[in-house]
């Protein structure tokens, strides 16, 4: 393989519509969110919607906006998985200590 | 002399002189700090999740009107800089200088009032008589990550505006090519992506009923 197909390449990315509709469907989940928060839902029902529909909006950024959509699937293979594997662990040692110490407080 | 098989080694992606994913170093180098990154607003985020799990009596300070439509303004104002950054990438890569340098100005714009807003807000919590020790609300840790979190990202936003206007002006003289513009823009989309977590935790997990 010639070092020349390696050159970098121009990702050409959605066209100005694509990112213009990706743009509106992230204003509209934001509005979604505001909208729960405004109906006054049980604590942990929230944080389970918010942190799901966060995470369709940072997608949505990644893909189009960041294009890594239009990168090699490579790339995502490399950067993405390590990348949650260290969020889950942070969140394996840091929960069960929260809700542990949350049954050790005096009640009342 | 090489045979057949040596060549096929030093011609592969092995032998340098290669860009690895098909981008350029400073695509990857950026792709690389923004995972570093990432991991340290999750801390962040995880360490505020944390100190709320294990406060029930977490403070709720922001009542829906004013404070969660001002972040909601703040929001749209942010993700509206991000469609600007994407029209400055396309721009560059049409290699349309002026309306390249246009766009990015308005990003900048766009980050700038961000800033206004959210130093708005934080005075405002101020003159409530919230710092980043005490707040008169109960728990005294919602001032230390409330504006430990804020802080953090709004340093972020500075930081973009000062590098958007750095790679604008030189992009402008031709000094800087599209592919800075577009890791400049990188960078913009993930100082957007980490907002679109603070917002939801730290304020709409926070409104005042």
């Amino acid at each position: 393989m010639n070092t020349e197909a390696h050159a970098v390449e121009s990702h050409a990315g959605a066209s100005v519509g694509t990112n213009l509709a990706i743009w509106i469907g992230l204003v509209a989940i934001t509005g979604l969110e505001v909208f729960l928060a405004y109906e006054e839902l049980q604590p942990s029902i929230m944080l389970t919607i918010l942190i799901g529909l966060s995470l369709v909006k940072a997608a949505m950024i990644m893909s189009y906006f960041m294009h890594l959509k239009f990168e090699k699937f490579s790339l995502v293979l490399w950067l993405v998985p390590a990348m949650i594997f260290c969020i889950c662990m942070m969140m394996i040692f840091f929960f069960p200590e929260a809700f542990r110490l949350l049954q050790m407080r005096p009640h009342g | 002399m090489h045979d057949v098989k040596t060549d096929a080694a030093l011609d592969s992606a092995w032998s340098g002189g290669a860009s690895p994913f098909a981008m350029g170093s400073k695509k990857l180098g950026m792709w690389l700090f923004i995972v570093s990154d990432t991991l340290t607003f999750s801390a962040l985020l995880i360490t505020y999740t944390y100190s709320r799990i294990t406060n029930p009596d977490w403070p709720r300070p922001f009542p829906m009107n004013p404070a969660i439509i001002f972040s909601t303004a703040m929001t749209v104002v942010l993700l509206a800089s991000s469609l600007t950054m994407v029209m400055a990438v396309m721009a560059a890569q049409r290699n349309d200088r002026k309306k390249t340098v246009m766009w990015m100005i308005a990003t900048m714009a766009g980050g700038l009032a961000f800033m206004g807003l959210h130093l708005r807000e934080w005075f405002h919590l101020f003159e409530e008589g919230a710092t980043i020790t005490h707040n008169p609300w109960g728990t005294p840790q919602f001032g230390a990550v409330f504006f430990g979190i804020t802080g953090m990202h709004m340093t972020h936003v500075l930081i973009g505006v000062i590098y958007l206007g750095i790679v604008a002006t030189g992009y402008g003289r031709g000094k800087f090519s599209a592919e800075d513009v577009e890791v400049n823009g990188l960078y913009w989309h993930f100082v957007d992506l980490v907002w679109m977590f603070v917002f939801p935790l730290i304020y709409l997990m926070s409104v005042k009923y």
